[in-house]
């Protein structure tokens, strides 16, 4: 019967096209082929504020991202932020004296932490914790301090 | 006094006997999922007539409606400098909303209309009381192979319309307009997430596809057996094919946010 | 009971009224075994509703139908389904399944209900086509086929799974009288030739009074005569007169219900 085996091939076909367009949105589009596949390991890092930040956010080595914002929590003594992230592990050899930054990519775009390598023999691991951060910058702070200074300068 | 009460009493008594009967019939075509997936001939007959004859308009029109996403996307980022972003524009907006919903709409104009025909004619041709008499049911024959061929296609579309949209709008953004090829990609490839955007757009177009079909059958197979009948049927199945997939719509957006 | 015996179906106080119009009030009717029974009455009397409910379409408010003895009413759909295995019916279009050709639809019943291999379907197709004379029509499509053609081909299909009767739903309307021939002709063969027993509904009467062995009349939801074609021919009962010789006026009223003409007419006024 050659009519259905046509019919056949045009549904084959029709299937095989569908699922290559879901392929193509979860591999070409999103981010599911790059970072969540493969090992990674998991840091912490404690920050006085990360305002801004969030979970997902990307976490960079010289603007190369190597991991992604997983958790954010209050420290209940402290009440420091602690962000929780984990690193791809192709990139397991980061010196345990690195410090982590929270900056802004542009002027109006996303929080991401930025890490920057020390030089110490030994490397993060799994459950290590960045000593050396550097908090969020608060445009609010910044503004009304800068104001401030500027007042304090007139009256002088 | 009495009379008003009593008519009010009989709507509602009414309304939830066809309901119950809707849900009834529902159940019933679910439950014959099982013997139809033991003849997939059925299915893919049904998946031929029901998916393959609406990817020309689905792929058409995902193109049409990628391209002008480009254009409308890259003249209102351009005022922001953000031009590089249209990659991200463009995927979202197909992926979140447009595939899904303008597949949903398409396909109950094109698949949904003849599904509600075909069975409207043969309700009215007295071949759905024949299968009967041939003690072939016609909810296990009939309906059962359409819906399940219904739901199978419609996220399979949806992906195709998404698809092709994107590369319409990367033909037009980056071909077109001189955006940067590279961060098209990459700038979508970073904010497009995997469980969010595209999980939940594949989940919508398989509630559409079971909302769609299922009301397109439906008013096949309970439709006033004359060629009027068939008429209206097949324009309510678009009504309301329309009304509820826009709405149902903003429930899950709302639901998945 | 001997009455078993003799009838295969057996229909006692029937009532079954759609919306707010009794259709049935309270019928009974014996159908023979092996016989050509046929059910006559003006249109509208609800002669294609008797034979959904004799083959489980719908369910009667009140009343039973028994098939073999068995109340067919009360079955469960899946014994329901096994049963009309043992019918065929024969609807007034046809009701060919139109996505596909003559021979499949004749092989339909068979390929759903038999594991047969389709050798030997193609050879029981081919008889039952012989049968009804339409053997070189199997690659037809329904839609080429004339009217009589199409009702011999579902008559073919109807017949498809050797079933114990056949119920005809207004088999000779609006047939030229040579179709009309032949299948009063296979109708009468058919029944004899296979055993079968038949019921045809129908209101053309001189076909019918041809071949029926026995006839009913139904009149406004009662049966109000039965016995063999002389006897209705002879009989003084003036609902048989007037539906026998076709009378316009008698008891079935040839005008509609309506308040006195004189009075509709000087309303106007």
């Amino acid at each position: 019967m050659s009519n259905s085996r046509t019919l056949e091939i045009a549904v084959g076909i029709f299937v095989a096209v569908g699922i290559a367009a879901l392929l193509v949105l979860a591999v070409n589009v999103s981010n599911v082929g790059g970072l969540s596949s493969g090992s990674q390991y998991t840091i912490r890092a404690n920050f006085d504020n990360i305002s801004g930040l969030k979970t997902r956010s990307a976490v960079a080595i010289a603007g190369v991202t190597v991991g992604r914002v997983v958790n954010i929590s209050v420290d209940p003594i402290t009440f420091e932020a602690v962000v929780e992230m984990t690193i791809n592990s192709s990139f397991s050899e980061v010196p345990v004296d690195s410090s982590a930054g929270i900056y802004t990519a542009g002027l109006l775009g996303e929080k991401y932490i930025g890490i920057e390598p020390g030089g110490a023999p030994d490397f993060l691991e799994e459950g290590s914790v960045i000593r050396l951060t550097q908090s969020s910058i608060v445009l609010e702070k910044l503004i009304s301090q800068f104001l401030f200074s500027q007042s304090n300068d007139d009256k002088k | 006094m009495f009379d008003w009460f009593a008519q009010l009493g009989k709507n509602t008594i009414e309304f939830y006997a066809r309901l119950g009967k809707e849900i009834l019939l529902f159940i019933q075509t679910l439950l014959a999922f099982g013997p139809v997936l033991m003849r997939p001939g059925l299915i893919t007959q049904q998946l031929y007539s029901i998916g393959v004859r609406s990817m020309l308009i689905i792929i058409v029109s995902g193109f049409f409606v990628g391209m002008v996403l480009g254009l409308q996307g890259y003249n209102t980022l351009v005022d922001f400098g953000a031009e590089e972003s249209l990659g991200v524009v463009v995927a979202l907006s197909l992926v979140r909303e447009l595939g899904p919903v303008v597949t949903a709409l398409l396909y109950a104009g094109r698949a949904g209309s003849a599904l509600t025909a075909e069975i409207g004619l043969m309700k009215a041709t007295e071949q759905l009381s024949g299968l009967e008499m041939m003690a072939v049911n016609p909810v296990e024959r009939i309906l059962a192979p359409r819906l399940f061929a219904g739901i199978i296609s419609m996220p399979l579309l949806a992906a195709m319309f998404s698809a092709v949209g994107i590369f319409g709008g990367y033909l037009v953004g980056v071909d077109l307009l001189g955006v940067d090829e590279g961060s098209y990609w990459s700038q979508m490839q970073a904010k497009v997430d995997y469980d969010k955007d595209i999980v939940n757009g594949v989940i919508k177009s398989f509630v559409f596809g079971i909302v769609t079909t299922w009301i397109a059958v439906y008013e096949g197979y309970k439709c006033i057996p004359t060629s009027e009948g068939v008429s209206r049927a097949t324009t309510r199945t678009v009504v309301y094919s329309a009304l509820v997939v826009l709405g149902l719509d903003f429930l899950l957006t709302a639901l998945m946010l | 009971m001997p009455e078993i015996d003799n009838n295969l179906v057996r229909i006692r106080d029937l009532h079954f009224s759609r919306g707010h119009s009794k259709i049935f009030n309270g019928i009974d009717i014996d159908i023979p075994k092996g016989k050509i029974t046929a059910i006559m009455g003006p249109s509208g009397t609800g002669k294609t509703t008797l034979l959904k409910l004799i083959g489980g379409q719908l369910k009667p408010q009140r009343g039973t139908v028994f098939f073999h003895g068995e109340d067919i009413p009360s079955m469960k759909t899946k014994k329901l389904y096994e049963v009309r295995k043992k019918m065929g019916m024969l609807f007034q279009s046809g009701a060919l399944l139109t996505d596909m050709s003559v021979f499949d639809n004749i092989a339909f019943p068979m390929r759903e209900h038999t594991e047969l291999p389709e050798v030997m379907i193609r050879d029981m197709v081919l008889m039952k086509l012989q049968a009804v004379g339409l053997r070189g029509a199997r690659d037809l499509n329904p839609s080429q086929l004339s009217g009589g053609m199409a009702r011999r081909v579902a008559l073919a299909r109807a017949i498809a799974l050797d079933p114990e009767m056949i119920l005809y739903d207004e088999p000779f309307t609006g047939q030229d009288p040579i179709s009309m021939g032949a299948l009063v002709e296979l109708i009468r063969s058919m029944n004899d030739a296979l055993e079968l027993t038949s019921v045809i509904v129908s209101h053309d009467i001189h076909e019918t009074l041809a071949i029926a062995d026995k006839i009913y009349i139904i009149s406004q939801g009662k049966v109000v005569g039965h016995g063999s074609p002389q006897e209705m021919n002879q009989s003084d009962s003036p609902w048989i007169n007037q539906f026998v010789h076709g009378e316009a006026d008698g008891p079935v009223p040839f005008h509609y219900p309506a308040c006195s003409y004189k009075d509709d007419i000087l309303q106007g006024v």
